[in-house]
């Protein structure tokens, strides 16, 4: 069956995918997860601009080990770097360039995304214990485009990410314009999902059968 | 003659009283970890922790929560496994989750004298639900009251005698804007300089929202 002809990308794989569009000159935040490896998959000649919401512009490559400056850390916390001609903020005004609509792009991960926009990606549940807000709400009202990298379907049972309705609490409403899976990429259209690329070997029809919302050919 | 150092750690955290609103800085990074195992030395009560995360199983916050002294803990994100989360579970301990950017701007908005704000920032969102919301420009806002601290525990590379400050790489985040919030910001540096040390240009933190340094060496 072709079904079984084609191979998810993996995390790093759909990071990759992603860097392939995000051309010279944007100011980019990379959100926790699949999209903080994003820049990894930029080249340092193509002069992308990452911000980090602790207040850092201009994150460089990972330090070697020898290297690492407790000082200097992403938004997940981890060592980075800063390229030349980088800069320090504070965090009010971090935010400032969040959500005054300063970022060209915000890559997040996600819980679900629906076909309207939606994204939920801070709790399973608004009774849950554990809230990881963060600064995915502030991102996702602000940045100029917002992207969402994310599997698919969910580990376990296999359930579709792509939703008509996100079933969890939302970050944010009507905001998502492009889904970066380890099957797919889709614009979020006012008619929807459109596929705008698959992977090799998947089908259309495949595809379908593991997505919640309608989808429509790109 | 200003000189706002002061000798040992019990004379920086004397007269903080039970019940007080506690403004901690860091993001890892630039969190004054003397100052809050100071505080536990120190005894208050009853308190009102603001920070960006609600600390894991170990660290400064971890230990604050864990020996009671606080009662409420206000900050953008808790994570699964950590004491703040077992302690909300339990019932022991009240959460205020913030979105990290609204976080920020209503710590800048208490020390600029910003009595509120509307951002689009959650207004869609549970965060949202029962409060005061309008439409500004076609978008969703929702508004925001500043927070004011008692005191804020603050952290620096560098302070003259006048309070003056700077901060190292992004260990600089909510160091400025909490100093600015709190009626009683505390320092700890690890370097004391003369005063005109810092070029006035590169001054992170100006002095005159600084009430109390105290020498911490690395």
């Amino acid at each position: 069956m072709a079904d079984t002809e084609f191979k998810p990308l993996d995390r790093l794989g759909i990071a990759r995918r992603i860097a392939q569009d995000i051309p010279e000159g944007w100011f980019v935040n990379l959100g926790i997860g699949i999209p903080t490896t994003v820049s990894d998959f930029v080249p340092a000649e193509r002069e992308v601009i990452f911000h980090a919401e602790n207040g850092v512009i201009g994150i460089g490559p990972a330090p070697a080990e020898a290297d690492i400056n407790p000082w200097l850390v992403n938004a997940g916390v981890q060592p980075i770097t800063l390229r030349t001609g980088g800069a320090y903020v504070h965090h009010a005004d971090s935010f400032a360039i969040a959500r005054g609509g300063h970022l060209d792009l915000c890559v997040l991960g996600a819980f679900e995304v629906a076909e309207n926009g939606d994204i939920a990606n801070w709790a399973r549940s608004p009774s849950e214990p554990v809230k990881q807000v963060g600064g995915a709400m502030d991102l996702a009202v602000g940045a100029k485009r917002l992207w969402v990298a994310m599997e698919h379907n969910t580990k376990g049972s296999g359930e579709s990410r792509i939703r008509r309705t996100c079933s969890y609490p939302l970050t944010a409403k009507g905001v998502v314009l492009r889904v970066y899976t380890d099957l797919a990429v889709l614009d979020v259209t006012p008619d929807g999902f459109a596929v705008r690329d698959m992977i090799p070997g998947l089908t259309f029809e495949a595809l379908q059968a593991r997505t919640d919302a309608p989808l429509r050919r790109g | 003659m200003i000189d706002k150092f002061v000798p040992n750690i019990q004379e920086a955290m004397a007269g903080i009283q039970d019940g007080a609103t506690i403004l901690l800085a860091g993001f890892k990074a630039g969190t004054p970890e003397r100052l809050v195992k100071g505080l536990i030395e120190q005894g208050a009560r009853n308190l009102t922790l603001v920070c960006n995360a609600g600390g894991g199983d170990d660290g400064p916050i971890a230990e604050l929560l864990a020996t009671e002294h606080v009662a409420k803990i206000v900050c953008s994100f808790v994570r699964p496994a950590s004491v703040a989360a077992r302690l909300y579970a339990q019932g022991k301990l009240e959460l205020e989750i913030v979105p990290q950017g609204t976080l920020a701007e209503r710590i800048r908005a208490a020390g600029a004298g910003v009595r509120g704000f509307y951002t689009p920032t959650a207004a869609d969102t549970v965060l949202a639900d029962g409060r005061e919301t309008r439409v500004i420009d076609g978008k969703l806002c929702l508004l925001e009251y500043p927070i004011h601290g008692d005191v804020a525990l603050i952290d620096a590379w560098q302070a003259d005698r006048w309070g003056n400050l700077t901060h190292r790489e992004s260990a600089r985040n909510f160091n400025p804007i909490m100093a600015m919030a709190a009626k009683l910001a505390i320092v700890q540096t690890n370097h004391v300089v003369n005063l005109g040390d810092i070029p006035p240009e590169h001054v992170h933190t100006a002095g005159v929202f600084v009430q109390r340094v105290l020498h911490v060496p690395l």
